[in-house]
């Protein structure tokens, strides 16, 4: 599979083949720009690819009809370095957002939200704004808001880029956990403490190409 | 609880952006009441054609020294002719009798009038009001024919001044109506913007495309339908201050606008301004900022 962006003199990713099986914990790493963010923008179908195809839970959704990315995006959870929290709303309404938006009754949100932030570790904070909670408080809640939907899938961009390193561990040991429940976890960074730590399966690209794929692997 | 939603959203998208929101509808005002009154014009014309045409005749006037010869071939080929609807000949006396009628408030111009100096005529309907030409050509010519007078080219000059003013106005509605546009345009564009984090956030989660869309499409749909509604209430205002009141002589001449025409502009214009504005959010959000 092949991406280049419009105005780039060469292809971000270039003829990347990669495959993830359910229930997987990959770490993407590379240095900036090497196309890791690249792959999940493609799995998010923000992005399509220019050659190739993009299979995410059995659909191919590199030709995708638009109207019917939104149902498959809900199969998905997401969790970016700058959390992307609504700040008028509080660590509970942030979480129920996501279900009131997909069509879910308040009942639904009113049984569902407290066991996600219990389960995040958020118990007790669940009316506090993200500008009262610290940054691995707020990355929590980005993780319960998505987690909170059961997706197959957790997608995090540099989850730990904004955090200290202890904080980013506590984040770790969280996606570990849900992991554990089943979700495939697909994650991008450049944190080497935390892949070393992890020593889950470590795919490393450079320049558009995959250098190293390693069951149990370090950042190296 | 859905539709709480997006209306709820909907306000708060309004009222966030008050004074855009003021200048959307009042430009929306402005344009669809313009829109209404040519389309009251338009109807007005067309009701007052066929009421002024069924009535209006050509009339043949005869010259005084006609013979009783001349004047009976005339009526004769009137009557064979295919054009002609109908024929009533007017002799002097009765044409006096009609004047006096007619100018019964100026006792002094009946007075200055001899029986006898009004031409005698044959007043003639048409099958097609509009074939006055062959008529002309047909009897201008004859011996014992004075003139033929087409009463309806007099009408005809008030229908082009009415015409005109409708033509204005459209243009009027025109330029009115590409600022309205605009403005939805830039306020769905402004109400998106401030919404966007919300918005990523629906992307990203799976909110359908129309959960997401409909509450600005809804808030230029609300301006329209409130715009449409006020330019109802002028349309309403200028029947009675205007055509009933200030200009009610006119209306003698003109046919009276009938209620019925003026409350058919509220659902057209309601109609209009709803799918437009619509149309415009929807474009505006699919082309220019990819909700």
């Amino acid at each position: 599979m092949t991406k280049t962006y419009p105005k780039a003199s060469r292809p971000s990713l270039d003829d990347v083949s990669v495959s993830i099986e359910k229930g997987d914990f990959v770490f993407f790493i590379g240095p900036s720009g090497s196309g890791k963010s690249s792959i999940v923008k493609l799995m998010l179908h923000e992005i399509k690819p220019n050659k190739g195809k993009v299979i995410v839970n059995g659909k191919e959704i590199s030709s995708m009809r638009g109207w019917k990315i939104p149902s498959f995006r809900r199969s998905i959870g997401c969790v970016f370095q700058d959390f992307r929290l609504l700040p008028n709303k509080t660590a509970y309404e942030n979480v129920a957002f996501a279900l009131e938006v997909i069509g879910k009754s308040k009942a639904v949100a009113r049984r569902v939200v407290p066991e996600v932030l219990e389960l995040v570790g958020l118990g007790g904070k669940e009316h506090r704004y993200p500008h009262e909670l610290s940054g691995g408080e707020q990355q929590r809640v980005a993780v319960a808001r998505a987690f909170v939907n059961r997706p197959l899938i957790l997608l995090a961009d540099e989850p730990t880029g904004n955090l200290d390193p202890d904080t980013s561990i506590e984040i770790m040991r969280l996606l570990d956990r849900i992991n554990r429940t089943g979700t495939t976890v697909v994650m991008v960074t450049h944190d080497s403490n935390i892949v070393n730590q992890m020593r889950r399966r470590v795919i490393e690209i450079e320049g558009g190409r995959i250098v190293r794929d390693q069951a149990r692997g370090v950042y190296g | 609880m859905r539709a709480k939603y997006v209306l709820a959203e909907m306000l708060v998208g309004l009222w966030r952006n008050v004074t855009m929101t003021i200048a959307m509808i009042i430009t929306m005002i402005v344009s669809l009441s313009m829109l209404g009154a040519s389309l009251l014009m338009y109807m007005q014309v067309d009701e007052m054609k066929g009421h002024y045409y069924e009535q209006v005749e050509v009339s043949i006037y005869l010259e005084k020294s006609i013979g009783d010869a001349e004047r009976s071939a005339i009526k004769s080929q009137l009557d064979a002719d295919p054009l002609v609807k109908n024929v009533i000949w007017e002799t002097k006396e009765m044409a006096y009798e009609n004047f006096k009628e007619q100018f019964r408030d100026a006792p002094d111009l009946v007075n200055a009038i001899g029986a006898d100096e009004l031409p005698e005529s044959f007043r003639v309907a048409l099958e097609n009001p509009q074939e006055f030409d062959k008529i002309n050509a047909a009897y201008a010519g004859l011996p014992g024919v004075d003139t033929v007078v087409d009463q309806q080219k007099l009408l005809q000059k008030i229908f082009d001044i009415l015409g005109s003013i409708q033509n204005l106005s459209l243009v009027v509605a025109g330029a009115m109506g590409i600022a309205a546009l605009l403005l939805v345009a830039n306020t769905i564009q402004v109400a998106a913007y401030s919404k966007r984090r919300e918005v990523a956030v629906m992307k990203l989660v799976g909110a359908s495309n129309w959960f997401i869309q409909a509450p600005f499409v809804l808030e230029a749909v609300f301006a329209a339908v409130l715009g449409s509604i006020l330019a109802w209430v002028m349309l309403v205002v200028g029947k009675i201050v205007l055509i009933d009141g200030k200009l009610a002589a006119l209306t003698d001449l003109l046919l009276p606008v009938s209620w019925g025409n003026i409350n058919l502009m509220l659902p057209i214009l309601a109609g209009i301004g709803a799918v437009v504005s619509a149309v415009t959010a929807w474009v505006t959000l699919r082309f220019y900022i990819r909700v």
